[in-house]
Protein backbone atom coordinates (compact mmCIF):
# COMPACT_ATOMS: atom_id res chain seq x y z
CA UNK A 1 0.00 0.00 0.00
CA UNK A 2 1.45 2.91 -1.18
CA UNK A 3 0.90 6.29 1.05
CA UNK A 4 -1.26 7.85 -1.16
CA UNK A 5 -3.86 4.94 -0.68
CA UNK A 6 -2.77 5.36 3.27
CA UNK A 7 -4.50 8.81 2.99
CA UNK A 8 -7.25 7.74 0.93
CA UNK A 9 -8.55 4.70 3.10
CA UNK A 10 -7.60 6.78 6.70
CA UNK A 11 -8.43 10.33 6.02
CA UNK A 12 -10.40 10.69 9.57
CA UNK A 13 -7.39 8.71 11.65
CA UNK A 14 -4.75 11.13 9.49
CA UNK A 15 -6.91 13.97 10.30
CA UNK A 16 -7.66 13.37 14.09
CA UNK A 17 -4.13 13.35 14.16
CA UNK A 18 -3.39 16.46 12.46
CA UNK A 19 -5.75 18.00 15.00
CA UNK A 20 -4.14 16.48 18.16
CA UNK A 21 -0.52 17.50 16.67
CA UNK A 22 -1.62 21.47 16.01
CA UNK A 23 -3.56 21.34 19.43
CA UNK A 24 -0.23 20.26 20.75
CA UNK A 25 1.71 22.94 19.12
CA UNK A 26 -0.75 25.85 19.70
CA UNK A 27 -0.73 25.09 23.47
CA UNK A 28 2.67 24.98 23.88
CA UNK A 29 2.67 28.14 22.18
CA UNK A 30 0.56 29.85 24.02
CA UNK A 31 2.77 29.31 26.77
CA UNK A 32 5.45 30.13 25.64
CA UNK A 33 4.86 33.41 24.32
CA UNK A 34 3.33 34.02 27.71
CA UNK A 35 6.78 33.09 29.64
CA UNK A 36 8.78 34.24 26.56
CA UNK A 37 7.40 37.37 25.81
CA UNK A 38 7.57 38.94 29.14
CA UNK A 39 11.55 37.24 29.71
CA UNK A 40 12.40 39.15 26.59
CA UNK A 41 11.41 42.53 28.19
CA UNK A 42 12.76 41.54 31.39
CA UNK A 43 16.37 40.59 29.13
CA UNK A 44 15.82 44.06 27.19
CA UNK A 45 15.31 46.22 30.50
CA UNK A 46 17.82 44.45 32.97
CA UNK A 47 20.83 43.88 30.44
CA UNK A 48 22.45 41.67 33.78
CA UNK A 49 19.41 39.29 33.68
CA UNK A 50 19.92 38.42 29.93
CA UNK A 51 22.99 35.76 30.47
CA UNK A 52 21.48 34.37 33.05
CA UNK A 53 17.74 33.91 30.99
CA UNK A 54 19.22 33.75 27.41
CA UNK A 55 21.97 30.98 28.46
CA UNK A 56 18.61 29.09 30.45
CA UNK A 57 16.89 29.31 27.23
CA UNK A 58 19.93 27.96 25.33
CA UNK A 59 20.50 25.30 27.29
CA UNK A 60 16.98 24.07 27.06
CA UNK A 61 17.59 24.30 23.09
CA UNK A 62 20.45 22.28 23.12
CA UNK A 63 18.86 19.08 24.94
CA UNK A 64 18.42 16.67 22.44
CA UNK A 65 14.22 15.96 22.04
CA UNK A 66 13.93 12.58 22.79
CA UNK A 67 15.94 13.21 26.26
CA UNK A 68 13.89 16.37 27.24
CA UNK A 69 10.84 14.43 26.78
CA UNK A 70 12.57 11.28 28.69
CA UNK A 71 13.99 14.09 31.94
CA UNK A 72 10.40 15.35 32.32
CA UNK A 73 8.59 11.93 32.50
CA UNK A 74 9.34 11.84 36.24
CA UNK A 75 8.39 15.18 37.08
CA UNK A 76 5.28 15.13 39.45
CA UNK A 77 2.45 16.71 37.85
CA UNK A 78 4.17 17.11 34.25
CA UNK A 79 4.56 13.35 33.69
CA UNK A 80 1.25 12.20 34.74
CA UNK A 81 0.02 12.60 31.15
CA UNK A 82 1.75 12.11 28.02
CA UNK A 83 0.12 15.09 26.64
CA UNK A 84 0.79 17.74 29.25
CA UNK A 85 4.70 16.87 29.36
CA UNK A 86 4.21 16.73 25.52
CA UNK A 87 3.43 20.41 26.08
CA UNK A 88 5.97 21.25 28.72
CA UNK A 89 8.89 20.08 26.08
CA UNK A 90 7.50 21.74 23.27
CA UNK A 91 6.97 25.15 25.35
CA UNK A 92 10.33 25.04 26.49
CA UNK A 93 11.71 24.60 22.97
CA UNK A 94 10.33 27.53 21.85
CA UNK A 95 11.50 29.89 24.54
CA UNK A 96 14.63 30.46 23.05
CA UNK A 97 13.57 32.28 19.88
CA UNK A 98 10.68 34.60 21.31
CA UNK A 99 13.04 35.67 24.15
CA UNK A 100 15.54 36.46 22.20
CA UNK A 101 13.34 38.27 19.22
CA UNK A 102 11.32 40.13 22.32
CA UNK A 103 14.25 41.48 23.42
CA UNK A 104 16.02 41.88 19.97
CA UNK A 105 12.73 44.04 19.07
CA UNK A 106 12.50 46.34 22.18
CA UNK A 107 16.67 47.49 21.90
CA UNK A 108 16.02 48.21 17.97
CA UNK A 109 13.09 51.06 19.09
CA UNK A 110 14.61 54.40 17.59
CA UNK A 111 16.50 55.99 20.85
CA UNK A 112 14.75 59.27 20.03
CA UNK A 113 11.11 57.45 20.02
CA UNK A 114 12.16 56.31 23.28
CA UNK A 115 13.46 59.77 24.52
CA UNK A 116 10.66 61.82 23.32
CA UNK A 117 8.18 59.21 25.03
CA UNK A 118 9.85 60.07 27.97
CA UNK A 119 10.57 63.63 27.61
CA UNK A 120 6.50 63.92 27.31
CA UNK A 121 5.70 62.39 30.58
CA UNK A 122 5.16 58.40 29.58
CA UNK A 123 4.82 56.36 32.63
CA UNK A 124 7.29 53.25 31.75
CA UNK A 125 4.59 51.12 31.36
CA UNK A 126 3.10 53.12 28.78
CA UNK A 127 6.13 53.96 26.90
CA UNK A 128 6.64 49.54 27.00
CA UNK A 129 2.55 48.75 25.97
CA UNK A 130 2.23 52.16 23.40
CA UNK A 131 5.60 52.14 22.09
CA UNK A 132 8.29 49.58 22.43
CA UNK A 133 5.77 46.69 22.32
CA UNK A 134 3.49 48.09 18.90
CA UNK A 135 6.87 49.05 17.38
CA UNK A 136 8.67 45.20 17.83
CA UNK A 137 5.57 43.07 17.12
CA UNK A 138 6.70 41.84 13.57
CA UNK A 139 10.03 41.37 15.70
CA UNK A 140 8.46 39.47 18.16
CA UNK A 141 6.20 37.82 15.76
CA UNK A 142 9.43 36.53 13.38
CA UNK A 143 10.57 34.68 16.48
CA UNK A 144 6.66 33.01 17.14
CA UNK A 145 7.21 31.88 13.83
CA UNK A 146 10.56 30.38 13.70
CA UNK A 147 9.56 28.78 17.28
CA UNK A 148 6.37 27.30 15.73
CA UNK A 149 7.98 25.56 12.88
CA UNK A 150 10.46 24.30 14.82
CA UNK A 151 7.86 22.72 16.92
CA UNK A 152 5.67 21.69 14.63
CA UNK A 153 9.07 19.39 13.83
CA UNK A 154 9.71 18.29 17.53
CA UNK A 155 6.22 17.66 18.36
CA UNK A 156 6.19 14.45 16.15
CA UNK A 157 8.59 13.11 18.64
CA UNK A 158 5.73 13.69 21.40
CA UNK A 159 4.68 10.56 20.17
CA UNK A 160 7.38 8.75 21.75
CA UNK A 161 5.95 9.14 25.11
CA UNK A 162 2.45 8.59 23.65
CA UNK A 163 0.87 11.93 23.46
CA UNK A 164 -0.28 11.41 20.10
CA UNK A 165 0.11 13.64 16.88
CA UNK A 166 1.23 13.00 13.83
CA UNK A 167 4.63 11.22 15.28
CA UNK A 168 2.11 8.23 15.73
CA UNK A 169 2.67 7.15 12.10
CA UNK A 170 6.18 8.02 11.93
CA UNK A 171 7.29 5.64 15.23
CA UNK A 172 4.82 2.98 13.77
CA UNK A 173 6.52 3.65 10.23
CA UNK A 174 9.86 2.93 11.56
CA UNK A 175 8.86 0.12 14.05
CA UNK A 176 7.29 -1.64 11.09
CA UNK A 177 9.50 -0.64 8.54
CA UNK A 178 6.48 0.86 5.89
CA UNK A 179 7.99 4.31 4.61
CA UNK A 180 3.72 4.39 3.67
CA UNK A 181 2.91 5.07 6.98
CA UNK A 182 6.11 7.33 7.88
CA UNK A 183 5.04 9.33 5.40
CA UNK A 184 1.68 9.33 6.45
CA UNK A 185 3.06 10.92 9.16
CA UNK A 186 5.76 13.13 7.43
CA UNK A 187 3.77 14.87 4.85
CA UNK A 188 0.87 16.36 6.89
CA UNK A 189 3.75 17.67 9.26
CA UNK A 190 5.31 19.43 6.67
CA UNK A 191 2.81 20.57 5.55
CA UNK A 192 1.44 22.15 8.72
CA UNK A 193 4.77 23.17 9.25
CA UNK A 194 4.90 25.57 5.70
CA UNK A 195 1.47 26.58 6.54
CA UNK A 196 2.40 28.54 9.52
CA UNK A 197 5.39 29.60 8.53
CA UNK A 198 3.29 31.13 5.47
CA UNK A 199 0.60 32.16 7.84
CA UNK A 200 2.47 34.37 10.38
CA UNK A 201 4.93 35.39 7.69
CA UNK A 202 1.84 37.17 6.10
CA UNK A 203 0.80 38.61 9.73
CA UNK A 204 4.50 39.48 10.14
CA UNK A 205 4.76 41.66 7.18
CA UNK A 206 0.95 43.24 7.79
CA UNK A 207 2.04 44.49 11.40
CA UNK A 208 5.51 45.80 10.36
CA UNK A 209 6.36 49.20 11.15
CA UNK A 210 6.44 51.73 8.56
CA UNK A 211 9.80 53.13 8.01
CA UNK B 1 24.77 88.99 53.08
CA UNK B 2 22.78 91.94 53.43
CA UNK B 3 19.01 91.62 53.79
CA UNK B 4 18.42 94.05 50.70
CA UNK B 5 20.50 91.09 48.86
CA UNK B 6 18.96 88.36 50.71
CA UNK B 7 15.54 89.86 49.73
CA UNK B 8 16.56 90.11 45.59
CA UNK B 9 17.70 86.61 45.50
CA UNK B 10 14.41 85.41 47.08
CA UNK B 11 12.88 87.35 44.63
CA UNK B 12 14.86 86.26 41.74
CA UNK B 13 13.86 82.68 43.07
CA UNK B 14 9.98 83.59 43.05
CA UNK B 15 10.67 84.88 39.50
CA UNK B 16 12.45 82.28 37.79
CA UNK B 17 10.35 79.54 36.29
CA UNK B 18 13.61 77.49 36.05
CA UNK B 19 16.37 77.48 38.30
CA UNK B 20 20.01 75.79 38.27
CA UNK B 21 21.73 76.39 41.60
CA UNK B 22 25.25 75.20 41.83
CA UNK B 23 24.42 72.26 39.55
CA UNK B 24 26.65 69.44 38.81
CA UNK B 25 26.30 66.26 36.25
CA UNK B 26 28.97 64.20 36.55
CA UNK B 27 28.89 60.49 35.02
CA UNK B 28 29.75 57.70 36.86
CA UNK B 29 32.78 56.94 35.46
CA UNK B 30 33.67 60.36 37.08
CA UNK B 31 33.71 62.29 33.48
CA UNK B 32 31.94 65.39 34.84
CA UNK B 33 30.03 66.97 32.39
CA UNK B 34 28.47 70.00 34.24
CA UNK B 35 30.21 72.02 36.56
CA UNK B 36 28.31 74.54 39.01
CA UNK B 37 25.80 76.05 36.98
CA UNK B 38 23.75 78.81 38.40
CA UNK B 39 21.05 79.86 35.81
CA UNK B 40 17.87 81.25 35.86
CA UNK B 41 15.05 81.51 32.87
CA UNK B 42 12.42 84.46 33.39
CA UNK B 43 8.68 83.51 32.59
CA UNK B 44 8.00 84.38 29.31
CA UNK B 45 11.44 84.71 28.01
CA UNK B 46 13.84 82.56 25.13
CA UNK B 47 17.06 81.20 26.87
CA UNK B 48 19.68 79.81 24.42
CA UNK B 49 22.04 77.59 25.47
CA UNK B 50 24.71 77.80 22.98
CA UNK B 51 28.02 76.09 22.88
CA UNK B 52 29.87 73.42 20.65
CA UNK B 53 29.15 69.32 20.98
CA UNK B 54 30.27 68.05 24.42
CA UNK B 55 29.79 71.40 26.13
CA UNK B 56 26.69 70.13 28.50
CA UNK B 57 24.13 71.95 26.81
CA UNK B 58 22.06 69.17 25.94
CA UNK B 59 22.46 67.31 29.28
CA UNK B 60 21.40 71.10 31.13
CA UNK B 61 17.78 70.44 29.02
CA UNK B 62 17.51 67.23 29.86
CA UNK B 63 17.55 68.43 34.14
CA UNK B 64 15.16 70.22 33.24
CA UNK B 65 12.60 67.57 32.29
CA UNK B 66 14.55 65.20 35.42
CA UNK B 67 15.43 63.10 32.09
CA UNK B 68 18.50 63.03 34.38
CA UNK B 69 18.98 64.27 38.21
CA UNK B 70 22.05 66.44 38.93
CA UNK B 71 24.33 64.86 41.38
CA UNK B 72 25.22 67.61 43.11
CA UNK B 73 23.31 70.99 43.51
CA UNK B 74 19.28 71.58 42.51
CA UNK B 75 17.30 72.54 39.76
CA UNK B 76 13.89 74.06 40.29
CA UNK B 77 11.07 74.65 38.22
CA UNK B 78 8.29 76.58 39.01
CA UNK B 79 10.07 77.53 42.71
CA UNK B 80 10.24 73.41 43.69
CA UNK B 81 12.99 71.24 43.53
CA UNK B 82 12.85 68.65 40.46
CA UNK B 83 13.62 66.14 42.76
CA UNK B 84 10.54 67.11 44.83
CA UNK B 85 8.32 66.70 41.68
CA UNK B 86 6.35 63.37 40.00
CA UNK B 87 8.69 63.12 37.27
CA UNK B 88 5.36 62.43 34.94
CA UNK B 89 3.72 65.49 36.40
CA UNK B 90 6.61 67.79 35.48
CA UNK B 91 7.61 66.24 32.11
CA UNK B 92 4.06 66.89 30.91
CA UNK B 93 4.24 70.27 32.35
CA UNK B 94 7.09 70.82 30.04
CA UNK B 95 7.10 70.30 26.14
CA UNK B 96 9.90 68.88 24.91
CA UNK B 97 11.17 68.84 21.19
CA UNK B 98 14.29 66.93 19.78
CA UNK B 99 16.63 66.85 16.49
CA UNK B 100 15.30 64.08 15.53
CA UNK B 101 11.88 64.41 16.54
CA UNK B 102 11.26 61.33 18.04
CA UNK B 103 7.35 61.30 16.58
CA UNK B 104 6.25 57.80 17.24
CA UNK B 105 6.60 55.85 13.24
CA UNK B 106 3.33 53.93 14.51
CA UNK B 107 0.86 56.98 15.14
CA UNK B 108 -0.57 59.41 12.42
CA UNK B 109 -0.02 63.13 12.73
CA UNK B 110 -3.24 63.50 14.59
CA UNK B 111 -2.51 60.77 16.81
CA UNK B 112 1.39 61.89 18.07
CA UNK B 113 0.13 65.37 18.51
CA UNK B 114 -2.64 64.11 20.60
CA UNK B 115 -0.30 61.85 22.62
CA UNK B 116 0.36 63.80 26.01
CA UNK B 117 -3.83 65.42 26.14
CA UNK B 118 -5.15 61.97 25.45
CA UNK B 119 -2.58 60.64 28.12
CA UNK B 120 -4.39 63.56 30.32
CA UNK B 121 -7.64 61.43 29.75
CA UNK B 122 -8.96 64.45 27.70
CA UNK B 123 -12.16 64.11 26.08
CA UNK B 124 -12.26 63.19 22.48
CA UNK B 125 -13.65 66.25 20.81
CA UNK B 126 -11.49 68.60 22.94
CA UNK B 127 -8.57 66.44 22.01
CA UNK B 128 -9.55 66.53 18.22
CA UNK B 129 -10.07 70.54 17.72
CA UNK B 130 -6.75 71.12 20.01
CA UNK B 131 -4.63 68.86 17.44
CA UNK B 132 -6.41 70.72 14.28
CA UNK B 133 -5.75 74.07 15.99
CA UNK B 134 -1.72 73.25 16.50
CA UNK B 135 -0.96 71.99 13.23
CA UNK B 136 -2.99 75.34 12.04
CA UNK B 137 -0.95 76.81 13.88
CA UNK B 138 2.48 75.30 12.97
CA UNK B 139 1.52 75.92 9.22
CA UNK B 140 0.40 72.66 8.33
CA UNK B 141 -3.15 72.36 7.02
CA UNK B 142 -5.00 69.82 9.25
CA UNK B 143 -7.10 68.18 6.36
CA UNK B 144 -4.12 66.94 4.59
CA UNK B 145 -1.88 65.65 6.97
CA UNK B 146 -4.17 64.85 10.02
CA UNK B 147 -3.64 60.73 8.73
CA UNK B 148 -0.41 60.59 7.78
CA UNK B 149 2.13 58.82 9.27
CA UNK B 150 5.48 60.22 10.15
CA UNK B 151 7.67 58.86 6.84
CA UNK B 152 5.06 60.51 4.78
CA UNK B 153 6.12 63.66 6.04
CA UNK B 154 9.46 66.15 4.75
CA UNK B 155 11.83 66.57 7.46
CA UNK B 156 10.51 70.16 8.16
CA UNK B 157 7.08 69.09 8.54
CA UNK B 158 8.12 65.93 10.48
CA UNK B 159 9.86 68.91 12.92
CA UNK B 160 6.63 71.07 13.05
CA UNK B 161 4.63 68.17 14.21
CA UNK B 162 7.10 67.23 16.63
CA UNK B 163 6.67 71.37 17.97
CA UNK B 164 2.93 70.65 17.72
CA UNK B 165 3.00 67.42 19.91
CA UNK B 166 4.76 69.58 22.25
CA UNK B 167 2.93 72.40 22.44
CA UNK B 168 -0.30 70.29 22.89
CA UNK B 169 -1.16 69.92 26.57
CA UNK B 170 -0.35 73.69 26.54
CA UNK B 171 2.67 73.50 28.91
CA UNK B 172 3.84 76.85 30.29
CA UNK B 173 7.57 75.83 29.26
CA UNK B 174 9.07 74.50 26.14
CA UNK B 175 12.74 72.93 25.89
CA UNK B 176 14.17 71.99 22.17
CA UNK B 177 17.07 70.18 21.76
CA UNK B 178 18.73 71.61 18.15
CA UNK B 179 14.97 72.03 16.93
CA UNK B 180 15.88 72.56 13.90
CA UNK B 181 19.27 70.91 13.36
CA UNK B 182 17.99 68.22 11.13
CA UNK B 183 16.72 70.63 8.18
CA UNK B 184 18.27 71.88 5.33
CA UNK B 185 18.96 75.28 5.57
CA UNK B 186 16.24 76.92 3.09
CA UNK B 187 13.48 74.47 5.23
CA UNK B 188 15.26 75.72 8.57
CA UNK B 189 14.93 79.45 7.90
CA UNK B 190 11.66 78.81 6.71
CA UNK B 191 10.71 76.73 10.17
CA UNK B 192 12.44 79.24 12.25
CA UNK B 193 10.53 81.81 11.14
CA UNK B 194 7.19 80.45 11.81
CA UNK B 195 8.69 79.55 14.99
CA UNK B 196 9.21 82.74 16.26
CA UNK B 197 5.94 83.95 15.08
CA UNK B 198 4.47 80.98 17.03
CA UNK B 199 6.82 81.91 20.12
CA UNK B 200 5.32 85.51 20.07
CA UNK B 201 1.90 84.50 20.03
CA UNK B 202 2.52 81.67 22.70
CA UNK B 203 4.06 83.55 25.51
CA UNK B 204 6.28 80.51 26.77
CA UNK B 205 8.92 80.02 28.57
CA UNK B 206 11.20 78.37 26.44
CA UNK B 207 14.85 77.06 26.64
CA UNK B 208 16.52 76.16 23.21
CA UNK B 209 20.16 74.29 22.70
CA UNK B 210 21.55 75.27 19.44
CA UNK B 211 25.25 75.59 18.38
CA UNK B 212 24.69 78.22 15.85
CA UNK B 213 25.25 81.47 16.49
CA UNK B 214 22.63 83.13 13.93
CA UNK B 215 20.35 81.20 15.59
CA UNK B 216 20.94 81.96 19.03
CA UNK B 217 20.89 85.99 18.06
CA UNK B 218 17.53 85.44 16.55
CA UNK B 219 15.45 83.26 18.40
CA UNK B 220 16.96 84.30 22.15
CA UNK B 221 15.95 87.21 24.27
CA UNK B 222 19.86 85.67 26.45
CA UNK B 223 22.05 83.56 25.65
CA UNK B 224 24.00 80.96 27.99
CA UNK B 225 27.15 80.39 26.31
CA UNK B 226 28.35 76.79 27.04
CA UNK B 227 32.05 75.57 27.18
CA UNK B 228 33.86 72.27 28.25
CA UNK B 229 30.92 71.71 31.08
CA UNK B 230 30.72 75.40 32.51
CA UNK B 231 28.79 78.59 31.73
CA UNK B 232 31.03 81.60 30.04
CA UNK B 233 28.86 83.90 30.63
CA UNK B 234 24.94 84.67 29.92
CA UNK B 235 24.40 87.69 27.67
CA UNK B 236 21.84 89.31 25.97
CA UNK B 237 22.41 89.66 22.18
CA UNK B 238 23.42 93.21 22.52
CA UNK B 239 25.68 92.12 25.02
CA UNK B 240 27.06 88.93 23.25
CA UNK B 241 27.94 91.15 20.19
CA UNK B 242 30.08 93.00 22.73
CA UNK B 243 31.29 90.68 24.81
CA UNK B 244 34.96 90.24 25.46
CA UNK B 245 34.58 86.34 26.49
CA UNK B 246 37.10 84.86 24.12
CA UNK B 247 34.53 82.05 23.46
CA UNK B 248 32.17 84.19 22.20
CA UNK B 249 34.33 85.97 20.25
CA UNK B 250 35.50 83.12 18.81
CA UNK B 251 31.58 82.92 18.01
CA UNK B 252 31.32 85.91 16.32
CA UNK B 253 34.39 85.43 14.62
CA UNK B 254 31.95 82.53 12.99
CA UNK B 255 29.21 84.95 12.21
CA UNK B 256 31.87 87.78 10.94
CA UNK B 257 33.23 85.28 8.24
CA UNK B 258 30.01 84.28 6.89
CA UNK B 259 28.86 87.95 6.37
CA UNK B 260 32.29 88.94 4.85
CA UNK B 261 31.35 86.00 2.71
CA UNK B 262 28.10 87.02 1.58
CA UNK B 263 28.76 90.50 0.80
CA UNK B 264 31.69 89.10 -1.18
CA UNK B 265 34.92 91.08 0.45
Amino acid sequence: MNVVQYFERHPDEILQATVEHIWLVGIAMLIAVAIGVPLGILVARRPWLSKAILGGANIAETIPSLALFGFLLPVPWLGDRAARLAIAALALYALLPIIRNTAAGIASVDPAVREAARGMGMTERQILFKVELPLSLSTVLAGVRVATVLTIGIATIAAAVGAGGLGEYIFRGLAMVNNSLILAGAIPAALLALAADFFLSVLERWLRPAR
Amino acid sequence: MSDGAKARLAEEANDGVIAFRGVHYTLPSGQVLLRDINLTVQRGETLVLLGRSGAGKTTALKLINRLLEPTAGELQVDGRATLAWNPIELRRHIGYVIQETGLFPHYTVAENVALVPRLERKSAPHVRARVEELLALVGLDPARYLDRYPHELSGGQRQRVGVARALAADPPILLMDEPFGALDPLTRAEVREEFQAVQKRLGKTIVIVTHDTSEALLLGSRIALFEAGEIRGIYSPREFMASSEPVAAAYREQLRRLDEFERGT
